[in-house]
């Protein structure tokens, strides 16, 4: 990225402006960004487990803010997160193994595919959590 | 491990590090691991977690639950540590703040992987089982 103080001479691939919109590209980008959000979540679920480590007071401390409704949210939105990128990492592996889902148009539809489960996927773990507790 | 670039080249620092393949290899190795590993834990969690702190602890003091917690954050905290790294060496081009992140994301996970490992033999050993 010009500018940017970007010190290795190595030539960079083709960036962002270049590249006409298509699903897989958001795909690609959205797993991306889902990885990074989770990255966070990641201190969030040590935090769970070490307050459940602590001790009684220190996991009901972690229950109250669990039960707060931002933390909800966030919680929805880690369930998405995981949701999207365990569909998308699914057909990466789809790629990468066996070379299967290449075809631009069958491409595409995956995308679409896993965005759309990814939502239902996260609505359905909220909804069985909630039945279920 | 056979160069591919030329011996200036190698000094300059251009061409590839020649670690790409393992890396790439170990993110998807990971991956397998998760798409197993993950959908338990999310399953098992919402149980465990039903009837609060006792429940919990009952759930995450079973062996075969603490064996595959331990899993779980051992493949999560490797595979956002490669993550990371692949976002990190693509925005960040100043060589000195992408050290300092790369050194950052590493500190970072190995405490991640302290603090977690610890709680989950302590919530076992805790329970005597």
């Amino acid at each position: 990225m010009a500018g940017s103080g970007w010190t290795d001479p190595r030539p960079l691939s083709p960036h962002l402006q270049v590249w006409r919109f298509h699903m897989t590209m958001l795909a690609s980008i959205i797993h991306r960004a889902t990885g990074v959000a989770m990255y966070f979540g990641a201190f969030l679920i040590t935090a769970w487990i070490v307050a459940l480590a602590s001790g009684p007071e220190a996991y009901a401390i972690a229950d109250v803010i669990i039960n707060h409704f931002l933390a909800q949210l966030v919680l929805f939105a880690w369930a998405v997160a995981v949701m999207f990128h365990l569909a998308n990492g699914i057909r990466y592996l789809f790629w990468d193994g066996p070379k299967i889902g290449f075809d631009p148009n069958i491409a595409s539809l995956i995308s679409i595919v896993n965005f759309g489960f990814s939502v239902v996927a996260a609505g359905a773990i909220y909804a069985y959590a909630v039945i279920a507790t | 491990m056979t160069r591919k670039s030329t011996p200036m080249g190698s000094v300059r620092g251009l061409g590839s590090a020649q670690a790409g393949t393992e890396h790439f290899i170990h993110q998807r190795v990971s991956a397998i691991a998760l798409a197993v590993l993950v959908p338990w834990f999310i399953f098992s969690v919402i149980h465990a977690t039903k009837a609060g702190y006792a429940s919990a602890l009952d759930w995450a003091a079973k062996p075969w639950n603490a064996i595959l917690l331990i899993l779980l954050f051992s493949a999560a905290l490797y595979h956002m540590r490669l993550g990371l790294q692949t976002v990190i060496e693509d925005y960040i081009g100043k060589s000195g703040t992408r050290q300092a992140l790369l050194i950052l994301n590493t500190f970072a996970v190995f405490a991640l992987m302290a603090a977690a490992l610890l709680s989950v033999l302590k919530i076992w050993i805790g329970s005597g089982v």
